[in-house]
């Protein structure tokens, strides 16, 4: 039998459960509650008819090209990076590590129009790659990915860096006895371990990255069927106050969110299930 | 011979990467917008944040902060007591309904107040009566500014008030104090440096957030526009030397939010690691 609320000691859970859940109404559960009533209203054709038109179909695999692009990098670098602030001593690793958490700290617009300037033919960075490969960054899904991997830095190195800390010394120095080398080490004892939050990062990184706007809509340059990120037309169709449409696109972009952090929830009992030796 | 200890050149080659990768993604667009903004002089930028504009988007921007800070204090502090002081069916799914709002876009949580509060909402006629505007007006943007900052001063404190468990506060109660005398001589001790932390991470993402004020406001300058709207405004009226000075008061918040995000995480390490 679950302890019932009457039989705690300590005052106060009346008031306390009294705030949480009239603030919690008012702020996520209404709005949330108008989400739902909204999309009954919806017919399905209409639906079927704003979510499958060409312009909103290129916005969606812009998004999902762009964050899966991004994601894959900032895993890459995300498990360097964990690696190099656990492993490795060296001078300014202190500042490293508080540096990695600016992209939470800076708000996106200001980050958005910075890179933008940063890659335009005539910008510091975007000049070099276009004078000598002809590669253009801003207005282009280059562009994009490069804002998404500046706003994802943070989720897969946060998410490895606890998990690397607490890796046993012993597996590393049982297996190097017992003749395998750093690579094998590696690959075989230290990855299977940190393997959930890499993909459990990557999956945060993503998730956040198809959503994101304030940084891309600067330097995505926003042309329909080439630039125009999902948001965006969300976006546009609310300054056109066509909530219906701007419904739809949302609710697909949400269903997409529910399935990443879905299949995510089942590779991590999967993977941890692997690793106790249950499966 | 372990990898903790390896000094080889992959070591060394690492570590010149993740400097480089961080140098050019993190570095160079804060030293661009602080070089930009001062491109012109100093007397363009100070005549640039103190534009009648630039100023009432700044107080505009505090306000919603404020708001948002305020409200996510009592609901953080009162959310987190009762879901880690007392057993009762449903705290997962609470749980789940306060972190939502980091989840979704935040285009998304612009539109579901649009949806709840425009004009095709029963509650409008109700509002409109009373001459409340909430859409595309100020208390949109709070709104929007409280949604998106939603879990961050609860997500602080839950962890904090899990690992001091509910001891102290039993015996407080059995020698019968009241619950306001229990929290503010038992609990909050143990929560203020996670509360303070909490607090920095709202403001900073009140402050910056685009998304969904950029959907709920009606972008009116002087009387809607927040500090990053007033950005894209300038920007795309291609004033660069305004945008890039206006984010400069930006950025130097983020960087102060980040020097005392080290200081008071180590804090309340030392706080948490008691309770060890």
């Amino acid at each position: 039998m679950k302890a019932s609320k009457s039989r705690s000691i300590i005052p106060g859970f009346g008031l306390s459960f009294g705030v949480m859940i009239t603030i919690l109404s008012l702020v996520v559960l209404l709005p949330l509650c108008s989400l739902v009533v909204f999309t009954l209203k919806l017919t399905p054709s209409e639906f079927l008819y704003t979510i499958t038109r060409p312009r909103v179909l290129s916005g969606y695999r812009v998004s999902i090209s762009t964050a899966l692009a991004a994601a894959s990098v900032n895993t890459v670098m995300g498990l360097i990076m964990a690696w190099v602030l656990v492993r490795y001593e060296f001078p300014g690793k202190k500042l490293i590590d508080g540096i990695i958490e600016l992209p939470f700290a800076l708000p996106t617009a200001v980050a958005g129009i910075s890179l933008t300037h940063l890659t335009t033919t005539n910008g510091w960075v975007g000049k070099i790659f276009f004078d000598r490969f002809g590669i253009r960054i801003a207005y282009t899904r280059l562009g994009i990915t490069i804002a998404l991997i500046f706003i994802g830095i943070p989720f897969v190195v946060r998410s490895v860096q606890p998990v690397l800390e607490k890796i046993d010394i012993q597996y590393e120095e049982a297996a190097m006895i017992l003749g395998a080398d750093r690579r094998t080490t590696f690959l075989r004892v230290i990855f299977p371990e940190i393997l959930p939050s890499l993909i459990s990062g990557f999956t945060l990184a993503f998730a956040r990255s198809i959503g994101e706007y304030g940084s891309v809509v600067f330097i995505a340059g926003n042309t329909p069927y080439e630039t125009e990120i999902a948001p965006l037309l969300i976006m546009s169709e609310l300054q056109e106050f066509d909530y219906a449409a701007a419904t739809s696109i949302a609710l697909v972009m949400l269903a997409i969110a529910f399935v990443i952090l879905s299949i995510n929830a089942v590779l991590q009992s999967k993977v941890s299930r692997r690793i106790s030796g249950l499966a | 011979m372990t990898l903790r200890n390896n000094s080889g050149p992959v070591k060394w080659i690492l570590i010149i990467l993740v400097i480089l990768f961080l140098a050019v993604f993190l570095i160079l667009p804060l030293v661009y917008i602080l070089m930009t903004a001062l491109g012109k002089g100093v007397e363009v930028y100070k005549a640039s944040i103190t534009d009648k504009y630039a100023v009432k988007a700044i107080q505009l921007t505090v306000q919603a902060t404020l708001w948002a800070v305020a409200v996510n204090t009592i609901f953080g502090i009162a959310a987190a007591w009762c879901l880690t002081k007392y057993a009762f069916r449903g705290k997962k799914i609470i749980s789940t309904f306060i972190d939502l709002p980091v989840t979704v876009s935040p285009i998304i949580a612009g539109l579901i107040y649009v949806l709840t509060f425009g004009r095709q909402s029963f509650l409008y006629p109700i509002l409109d009566s009373r001459g409340i505007q909430i859409i595309f007006a100020v208390p949109g943007i709070i709104l929007a500014t409280i949604f998106v900052t939603f879990p961050f001063i609860s997500r602080e404190l839950i962890p904090v008030l899990n690992a001091q468990g509910t001891d102290e506060e039993e015996a407080a109660a059995l020698m019968g104090a009241g619950t306001f005398t229990i929290f503010r001589r038992v609990t909050f001790p143990h929560i203020k440096w996670a509360l303070l932390y909490g607090i920095v991470l709202c403001t900073a993402r009140a402050m910056g957030e685009f998304g969904a004020v950029s959907v709920l406001s009606g972008h009116l300058r002087g009387k809607t526009n927040t500090l990053p709207l007033y950005i894209e405004l300038l920007y795309q009226g291609y004033d660069y030397t305004g945008a890039f000075a206006a984010s400069s008061i930006l950025v130097i918040m983020a960087v102060l939010v980040l020097i005392l995000r080290l200081f008071l995480e180590r804090r309340g390490q030392k706080e948490l690691d008691i309770h060890k």
